[in-house]
């Protein structure tokens, strides 16, 4: 019940905030998006009419929706033109990137870093290192984009959690669509073909996220991906195998399922260990994935026309056409005996179970998202105080500002005058700095700030 | 003891007064029921995963928690040359808080030169990884490394736990915070409870972070966007809000001016990728803390935003068969234009914050009394 009514609270806070405050802004035809972004409010949806934007784009506040709009072929464009560095970088949670069509940046085509709740959905990204890439998300979703000619990979989720990437395509990048280092995540329904290597899955060394774990992977189309490997000699990418269906690298409880994989040239799907791929120098990482599970797949035409790192591997074996080729000492992994596929290396994996199936898995996502912790009002006010007033304020002595005391009794029974203050300071006392106006927090928390230094501080 | 110093207390007020323990935890901590401080920062108001980044990622307070008579017996500590063998060093004489808790030298000066520069104590109570090689993991064991190097504070075991018993002041302090004589054990956790008090998160970096977009100018929110950005990549290492990762990284660092090629972390393990690791450091108050890298190989930010942005990549010594972090060793270098680096190194400056500076003893327990 509880949670029903807290639930309710919040659907009530975000229809509110969406239908009474949220205004709709609109960016005219090759004018300043990053203007508009800085004008709106979280809430806010921006819609940028479809023309040329030579810029990059930062958005640091949450709620806000970015939409291209577009006529036909005529895309809301964002050309770097190969001098600008990124085209989308977003940091603020709730954010929606969607139909832009992005191309020409020396760094990333579309990043958010630290985004909770994103959605990147319906673009098409061209070149670029990465091409989409949501860091350090908390519950997101990744649908209908095309991405092509990354140097690393088309779609890459990195140290991320609860994220969906569904129904995109990518062809043409060094790799189309990897989870690195995540943790809870799907990838279904994307058509994944022309790239070096089609889908990777992996657990990257000295990143400050130390595992990987219960990716689902189903309902793809791992269609010929053996284009040459053109990521730049000295990167991770550089020693991705090309002709790779699937590479996974690392992660644990995996499971791959009702894909197709086709006609990629010297493997289906490769599960190896970070060993193997020199990525062992990281003491606090397991370098072998546990609890992979292939099972009810469509495989066509892979292992047909074996060259490389893994053709000089397998030399010795004289085996091609291998649809699951295993390395390292994983354990409780399982491939299904019934869809009579070649294997090796697979000597301790198990048959898998009709109860391994994750064929009904719809979402990796969080259920109503992920939500900022909840806090009272008095302990926002106490709470700010501590992390904000006290760097420069102490109770009963002079720090850099006045003592609270002294503030205190200049505003007894009066916390809108001392709201007032702290919204527009201006110097009231010789040889104190000029306090910065502290607005940003917001009227009900320095409301809060308010009451609690005139009521409860030092009582 | 106990009657020699209720003498000092009834002759001497001023003198009783000044070694006594505070009982009131420091700025931006807040008194828990079991008597520790623990640290608030508004970072704790968000919600990710502990180790995300990102302009809000979640910050936890340090899982060690001190109370306010360990923080500030571990203040007077800190400034006491007591603990050294020749009584001449104190941490303070390396890390001196005037010049951002590190001293300004290119390397340190302990009993002798040594080969690694003085790192900055700003937030290091977040640290997971201590030492430049990152070979310790707490403030405790830390502590003992330039307390016991002949090369750096010289001391004994044996030295410190006899000087500290000996000395005027310490005693009954040691008893306010422990409840106990002084030992090396407690000794290093008044150190550690000490420096887990300096904390440098509200720069206006961190206002405009919390929301306030006028806090930073439009040079330096220019410089964070390129430092988040994807050409030159420095937020994939000096991740928000500690701007480290505490991970080791192998950025290809020219010799020293001696020309020694420090082997890094590579001196404590056969592993190869070790080879000319070390940690990255937090880039808060950074403009406090020149020269910068592990040696003080550059003079200035721009000396070091130079050498990431270099056509080469890195500056890797000769002969060493490094491998170099691939954020680093980029084919051609991220070739930012020399306004970027300047919107860069201005954005840098944006992170200074000091307010927390805790204030530099005027006697210390150890000297003697009239």
């Amino acid at each position: 019940m509880k949670t029903l009514s807290t639930l309710h609270g919040a659907v009530l806070a975000s229809l509110l905030s969406s239908t009474a405050l949220a205004a709709e802004l609109t960016v005219p035809s090759g004018g300043s998006i990053q203007d508009v972004v800085n004008q709106a409010a979280p809430g806010d949806t921006i819609l940028v009419e479809p023309g040329i934007y030579h810029q990059s784009v930062y958005v640091d506040k949450p709620r806000i929706t970015l939409r291209g709009l577009r006529d036909g072929d005529n895309w809301a464009l964002l050309d770097g033109e190969m001098k600008l560095n990124d085209g989308i970088i977003a940091s603020g949670h709730s954010i929606v990137i969607d139909g832009f069509r992005v191309t020409g940046y020396k760094g990333n085509g579309i990043m958010t870093q630290g985004a909770n709740n994103f959605e990147i959905s319906n673009n098409y990204v061209e070149g670029a290192f990465y091409g989409i890439f949501p860091q350090f998300g908390r519950n997101g979703l990744v649908i209908g984009n095309t991405v092509t000619g990354a140097e690393d990979a088309g779609i890459y989720v990195g140290m991320s959690d609860n994220v969906d990437v569904i129904d995109n395509v990518a062809f043409g990048n060094v790799m189309g669509i990897e989870f690195e280092n995540t943790r809870n995540a799907l990838m279904a329904g994307n058509h994944v073909y022309d790239n070096a290597a089609g889908i990777t899955l992996t657990l990257v060394p000295g990143l400050p996220v130390k595992d990987a774990y219960s990716q689902v992977i189903r309902d793809n189309r791992i269609i010929g991906n053996n284009h040459v490997n053109f990521a730049p000699a000295s990167s991770i990418a550089a020693g991705v195998p090309s002709g790779t269906g699937i590479l996974v690298v690392g992660p644990d409880n995996i499971t791959i399922e009702n894909n197709e994989i086709a006609d990629n040239d010297n493997v289906g799907v490769f599960v190896a260990d970070l060993i193997t791929f020199g990525m062992d120098s990281d003491p606090k990482l397991d370098p072998y994935s546990d609890g992979v599970r292939v099972m009810g797949n469509t495989w066509r035409g892979n292992g047909e026309n074996m060259n490389g790192m893994l053709a000089e591997m397998l030399a010795a074996t004289g085996k091609t056409g291998i649809e699951v080729l295993a390395m390292g000492k994983g354990r409780d992994s399982c491939v299904l005996p019934g869809d009579g596929i070649d294997t090796l290396g697979t000597r301790r994996w198990q048959d898998c179970l009709g109860d391994n199936s994750v064929a009904g898995f719809a979402t990796a996502r969080l259920e109503g998202g992920a939500e900022e912790p909840e806090y009272t009002l008095e302990q926002k006010g106490r709470l700010t105080y501590l992390a904000v007033c006290t760097g420069c304020h102490a109770y009963d002595s002079v720090l850099h500002g006045p003592s609270m005391q002294s503030i205190q009794a200049i505003y007894d029974g009066d916390p809108s005058g001392m709201v007032g203050y702290i919204t527009d300071p201006v110097r009231k006392r010789e040889g104190f700095p000029e306090m910065p106006p502290q607005t940003y927090l917001g009227e009900e928390t320095l409301d809060a700030i308010a009451s609690y230094i005139l009521e409860d501080l030092g009582k | 003891m106990r009657a020699w110093l209720l003498f000092l207390i009834l002759a001497a007020p001023a003198m009783a007064e000044e070694i006594t323990l505070s009982d009131t935890c420091p700025p931006s901590f807040q008194m828990l029921v079991d008597g520790t401080c623990e640290l608030v920062t508004l970072y704790q108001f968000y919600d990710s995963p502990p180790q995300h980044g990102g302009l809000r990622a979640r910050l936890d307070p340090p899982a060690r928690r001190y109370t306010p008579q360990q923080i500030d017996l571990g203040r007077y500590l800190f400034f006491d040359p007591i603990l050294s063998d020749g009584g001449d060093l104190s941490c303070a004489s390396c890390h001196d808080p005037a010049q951002g808790f590190s001293d300004g030298k290119k390397r340190g000066i302990g009993a002798v030169e040594l080969d690694r520069s003085t790192p900055t104590l700003w937030n290091v109570g977040f640290a997971q990884s201590l030492m430049w090689d990152g070979r310790t993991e707490t403030l405790e064991a830390q502590a003992l490394l330039p307390l016991l190097n002949p090369d750096e504070m010289a001391a004994t075991v044996e030295g410190v736990e006899t000087a500290l018993n000996a000395a005027p002041g310490y005693v009954a302090l040691f008893q306010i915070a422990f409840g106990a004589a002084p030992n090396i054990a407690n000794t290093v956790i008044a150190l550690a409870a000490f420096q887990s008090s300096l904390i440098s998160l509200n720069s206006r970096y961190d206002r405009y972070a919390h929301g306030d977009a006028t806090a930073l100018n439009p040079q330096e929110i220019r410089g964070m966007n390129a430092f988040r950005g994807f050409v030159a990549r420095c937020s994939q290492c000096h991740i928000p809000p500690l701007f480290t990762d505490f991970e080791l990284a192998v950025v290809g660092a020219p010799a020293d001016e001696r020309g020694f090629a420090d082997p890094g972390a590579g001196a404590l393990s056969d592993d190869p990728a070790r080879l000319g690791a070390f940690k990255t450091p937090t880039l808060r108050n950074i403009t406090r803390t020149a020269p910068y890298f592990h040696a003080g190989q550059f003079d200035t930010l721009k000396g070091v935003v130079d050498f990431y942005n270099n056509t080469a990549g890195h500056a890797a010594p000769k002969g060493q068969d490094l491998r170099i972090h691939w954020h680093v060793h980029m084919t051609n270098g991220p070739k930012l234009s020399t306004a970027t680096v300047a919107d860069i190194i201005a954005f840098l400056a944006a992170l200074e914050d000091e307010n927390l500076m805790p204030e530099r003893p005027a006697v210390l327990p150890s000297e003697p009394r009239p």
